[in-house]
């Protein structure tokens, strides 16, 4: 069978594609994990379609129920929105961390969660930040938290004909930041060994009123922790609340072994990273 | 079934066509006869396709030939003014820059790229800004002297334009 | 005395300076042609079946259903490729690497290939080739292959160089000797021994250009290859036996080459574009891809290498000893002897003996990588040797000095040294301001010795002079870092003439005699000595002709700064030439 590319002008013709094609059909926004899979013959898509000309997938936007940010928006546009660096350092960090300038020239945060990898950048971030995808499907919209879009490695629980529209951050809070930090062998160009992002909101005397902790390529998907976020709400990240901070980390790691890391190391360095993470976060909202 | 592609290709509107899942990299080669573009691993990691895309940098591998359509593109081809070398590509050669040269129009790309971003880049956003380059031989330090000399003299020639420009 | 100081001191007008790298523009511009640049007209695209098994014995191979798709030109499978080797060992592992035969040796391993009209039709045929395989036990770790009980690669694989010769195959190819006086007393003598055994990883060259081929071969017997090689005159010779052809007949011209170190030493796809092109009676171009030229090119081998060294107190080396076992993928030739041979190579030892040991493994074939088997093996004995200078509290550099190799000494792999650098190099370093800068935090400083041999080999070049005084040098060794740079600057320096005024280039198979490849480390110095040869001849004839115009005896000749001068005072009228 010959293979079809389409490039929809609009979500619904996206979503027709999807559900009406026969065959096995691949969603292509950045393509820098479609199109090395292709490379690889690890799948041969009999329909790919191109969601970048989808002009409402390509924007991001600052709305009442926060920014909006299109699938197909690469991750260097990101890097390059002032407003979106300074409301979420966290997520604009973690997404140009992910491979090269050339990358980031072309990979999406929509991507990097469908993409299902454990060890992705943006998704622990997006966690943390209490980020929520816009699915669009035959059957409407609806609307489900980042943590649970990937099942399992490269399995995701979208349903046949649904595709992510765009990543909704939620409103951000005065005196509230976010941070990722993650390990890896090289300085760039590598995929995490492990990582971790913390989001928190602060209160009177700087008291941390709420707050999220994320865990990445320690399970076999990108993990909230909410004990991990228990352990230093209420606190002002002191020492103790930090090393509760890690215990809580510590108990919810379940990594592979393997030459990149060991169980012992990756669960170690998952701790060492929710804390310093914890630490950039409440400083960039304001903690002393 | 092959598509036909309308793009703008170092300046000039180019006709080429492709199959649905053939990669910008081979198409530019292949199709368009532009060798340049080099293949190193055709899966993003070592930089030698490297291309201007609407003015993005990418990987011209991890791109297909059918989202082109309509589009910009630019390769190490479209470089220099005529027979006037780019800056980058004088200061490659000054420098020793290079050696097998297979990496060399990928680093030219993404360096132009880069210093158009970032105009006066320190050495460590030099060597960042190029990580998505592999060189095998140089061992990167050349690369990166080169691309610092040709920042300076970048931004004296456009200090000079700007002072010419305002007299007028 | 040092040996440098034995070597004149000669002015140079050309050598030592710097100037623009006569490649350099092309490679800037995007104009450089490299294996995958180049087409033929009418080429067809080539691609390779390999092998999803580690090892495997091939059953059955039908490509029936693939020769039937539309599109396709040719498939072949190692009845394509028929055994002309004549019992020559060395081309009997390329051919069998470049096809598999009766058996697939290692995962990437090729078994069939198919030339089509295009890519997707040579992706489609792939799939339709079918392969029965009858898949057993694999080793790939260097020590469990040489154990009696690891699953043995070849049965037919008697241990070489042992005597008397084992009655039982092994995975131990061929063992290797060398070696001097009696270690067992040596070490009686030491005040302190160290025993290790160091593992090194399987590495790849890594070049970032893949292997890449456009092959043309005619029914008339001639053939044409462009190629990314560091030696096309190997290249040509090998193929052309593989392929029954006559070697005069098949030109062979080389690219651009994207990188070497080694690994394009070898031939890895080029006889299967050949034999496609033969069968499809058009060119057919052949490029790996990355994850091919990972599977199924050049490494350099993995090792396990024991040392044990002993040493007085004062800091003599007594005796040393080595077993340096190389995994050599499925075929010997990993060259184990060389690390047998320069392992201990820098010292000057009164008992020394050393053993390589060439293991098979289910590996891709490993090939030249820098120095072939030379750095593990010195990292092996180096890294004993700094120990044993920290037990006996002696400066690590003056160890070295102390044991050091000189003029006169016995190495120990068997000759005796003339001119040898290391002392001097070694006490220089000592001397460098570097080696007693402070170290801030997180610094260290190592040190470490290193032996490698060079050699000339056969080179062949030829001089063009033009009418407007330029030169052209066409040269067979291929330029992979520069030694177009360096033989025009050699060239421009003979005959004194400015660097410009030279072009060098590198002829094909069919332009120049035949030329050793570019490898350990001879390119540059033979092709320059070579070319200093033909310069030379080719002033003499100058000088020659001059002297018939002018009429004068040759010798009232001289020739400077690219001109023949008449000498003496009777000829000063004479314009030079």
């Amino acid at each position: 069978m010959p293979v079809l590319y389409e490039s929809p002008q609009t979500t619904p013709e996206a979503v027709a594609l999807l559900s009406k094609s026969k065959g096995k059909v691949h969603v292509l926004a950045g393509g820098s994990d479609l199109l090395v899979r292709m490379k690889g013959g690890y799948i041969e898509p009999d329909v790919i379609v191109d969601i970048k000309r989808i002009k409402s997938m390509n924007v991001i936007k600052k709305t009442a129920d926060g920014f909006l940010i299109g699938a197909a928006v690469s991750c260097a546009r990101l890097g390059e929105h002032a407003a979106l660096k300074k409301a979420w350092p966290g997520i604009v960090e973690a997404a140009n961390l992910i491979g090269s300038d050339q990358i980031q020239g072309r990979c999406t945060i929509a991507g990097n969660l469908c993409n299902a990898s454990p060890a992705a950048d943006s998704v622990p971030a997006m966690i943390a930040a209490g980020a929520s995808a816009i699915i669009q499907g035959p059957r409407g919209e609806r609307q489900v938290a980042v943590e649970k879009i990937a099942k399992s490695p490269g399995v995701t629980t979208l349903k046949k004909g649904e595709v992510v529209e765009a990543i909704l951050l939620p409103p951000k809070q005065k005196k509230s930041s976010d941070a990722y930090l993650r390990f890896t062998p090289r300085t760039e160009m590598d995929i995490a060994v492990v990582s971790a992002a913390v989001s928190l909101t602060l209160g009177a005397k700087g008291v941390i009123e709420d707050a999220r902790v994320s865990l990445g390529a320690v399970a076999p998907k990108a993990l909230l922790v909410k004990p991990a976020a228990k352990a230093i709400i209420g606190s002002t990240l002191d020492d103790e609340a930090l090393e509760k901070l890690a215990a809580a980390c510590a108990a919810a790691c379940d990594p592979i072994d393997d030459k990149r890391g060991t169980i012992h190391f990756r669960t170690k360095v998952a701790q060492v990273l929710a804390k310093r993470a914890a630490k950039i976060a409440w400083q960039r909202a304001g903690g002393k | 079934m092959s598509l036909v592609v309308n793009s703008t290709i170092n300046g000039d509107p180019i006709e080429f066509s492709c199959e649905p899942d053939e990669t910008l990299m081979d198409a530019l080669r292949n199709r368009v006869g532009l060798k340049g573009v080099k293949e190193g691993c055709g899966t993003g990691d070592c930089g030698a396709c490297s291309i201007r895309l609407d003015g993005a940098l990418v990987c011209s591998c991890l791109v297909l030939g059918a989202e082109a359509e309509g589009r910009s593109v630019e390769t190490v081809e479209g470089m220099s003014d005529g027979p006037k070398l780019h800056v980058l590509q004088s200061k490659f050669l000054e420098h020793a820059a290079l050696q097998c040269g297979v990496c060399t129009p990928g680093f030219l790309i993404a360096a132009q790229a880069l210093l158009e971003k970032n105009p006066t880049p320190t050495e460590e956003e030099i060597r960042y800004g190029l990580a998505g380059n592999l060189c095998r031989c140089t061992g990167y330090d050349k690369i990166v002297r080169a691309v610092q000399d040709a920042a300076k003299v970048m931004n004296k020639s456009s200090k000079r334009k700007k002072t010419s420009g305002g007299k007028k | 005395m040092n040996a440098e100081n034995k070597m004149p001191k000669q002015v140079f007008r050309s050598v030592g300076t710097r100037p623009v790298r006569p490649d350099g523009v092309d490679k800037v511009t995007g104009r450089a042609r490299y294996g995958a640049d180049y087409d033929m007209p009418g080429q067809l695209v080539g691609r390779i079946l390999r092998s999803p098994h580690a090892h495997a014995t091939i059953k059955k191979i039908d490509i029936s259903k693939a020769e039937q798709l539309p599109g396709v030109k040719a498939v072949v499978t190692s009845k394509d490729l028929p055994d002309l080797t004549d019992g020559n060992e060395d081309l009997q592992a390329i051919l069998e690497n470049c096809m598999a035969r009766k058996k697939a040796y290692y995962d990437g391993h090729a078994v069939a290939a198919v030339a089509a009209v295009d890519a997707k039709t040579a992706k489609a045929a792939l799939k339709l080739i079918e392969v029965e395989y009858k898949v057993h036990k694999h080793v790939t770790d260097v020590d469990k292959a040489a154990d009696p009980k690891a699953p043995v690669l070849r049965k037919d694989c008697i241990t070489e160089g042992v005597s008397p010769a084992p009655t039982k195959a092994s995975n131990i190819a061929l063992q290797s000797e060398f070696g001097h006086g009696n270690v067992t007393k040596g070490f009686k003598q030491a005040d302190h021994i160290v025993t290790r055994n160091f593992r090194t990883e399987q590495t790849h060259q890594g070049y970032i250009e893949p292997h890449a081929c456009v092959a043309s071969i005619s029914p008339d017997g001639t053939g044409e290859m462009w190629v990314c090689t560091q030696g096309h005159f190997v290249f040509r010779q090998q193929c052309a036996q593989l392929l029954g052809l006559d070697m005069a007949k098949l030109r062979v011209t080389s690219s651009e080459i994207g990188g070497g170190f080694g690994g394009k030493t070898h031939l890895w796809v080029e006889p299967v574009a050949m034999a496609l092109s033969r069968k499809a009676n058009l060119p057919v171009k052949l490029v790996m891809t990355r994850d091919e030229v990972f599977r199924a090119s050049g490494p350099t081998s993995a090792t396990s290498i024991d040392i044990k060294i002993g040493i007085t107190k004062d800091g003599t080396i007594t005796a040393g000893e080595a077993t340096l076992r190389y995994a050599s993928g499925p075929w010997k030739g990993s060259w184990a002897a060389l690390g047998a041979m320069t392992a201990f190579a820098c010292y000057d030892l009164e008992n020394v003996k050393t053993t390589g040991l060439e293991v098979l493994v289910n590996r891709p074939k490993t090939t030249a990588y820098r120095a072939p088997s030379a750095p593990m093996a010195a990292f092996a004995v180096e890294s004993v040797i700094d120990e044993l200078a920290a037990k006996i509290d002696m400066d690590p550099v003056q160890i070295r000095i102390k044991n050091a190799a000189s003029e006169g000494t016995k190495s120990s792999y068997g000759p005796v040294y003339g001119p040898i650098g290391i002392g001097p190099t070694l006490e220089a370093a000592a001397n460098h301001p570097h080696m007693s800068a402070k170290l801030k935090k997180n610094q260290g400083r190592g040190m470490a010795c290193g032996f490698w041999f060079n050699f000339g080999g056969q080179s062949s070049t030829h001089i063009n002079i033009d009418i407007d005084g330029s030169v052209t040098l066409t040269v067979g060794t291929i330029d992979v870092g520069g030694a177009r740079a360096s033989l025009s600057l050699v060239v421009a320096e003979e005959f004194g003439i400015d660097y410009e005024q030279v072009k060098t280039v590198i002829g094909d198979t069919s332009s120049l005699g035949y030329n050793e490849m570019t490898d350990g480390s001879r390119g540059t110095f033979a092709s320059s000595m070579s070319a200093i040869a033909s310069v030379r001849k080719a002033i003499d004839e100058m000088i020659k002709r001059a002297a018939m115009m002018w009429d004068i005896p040759a010798d009232q000749i001289e020739w400077r700064e690219g001109h023949a001068h008449a000498t003496g005072k009777s000829n000063a009228n004479l314009a030079p030439l």
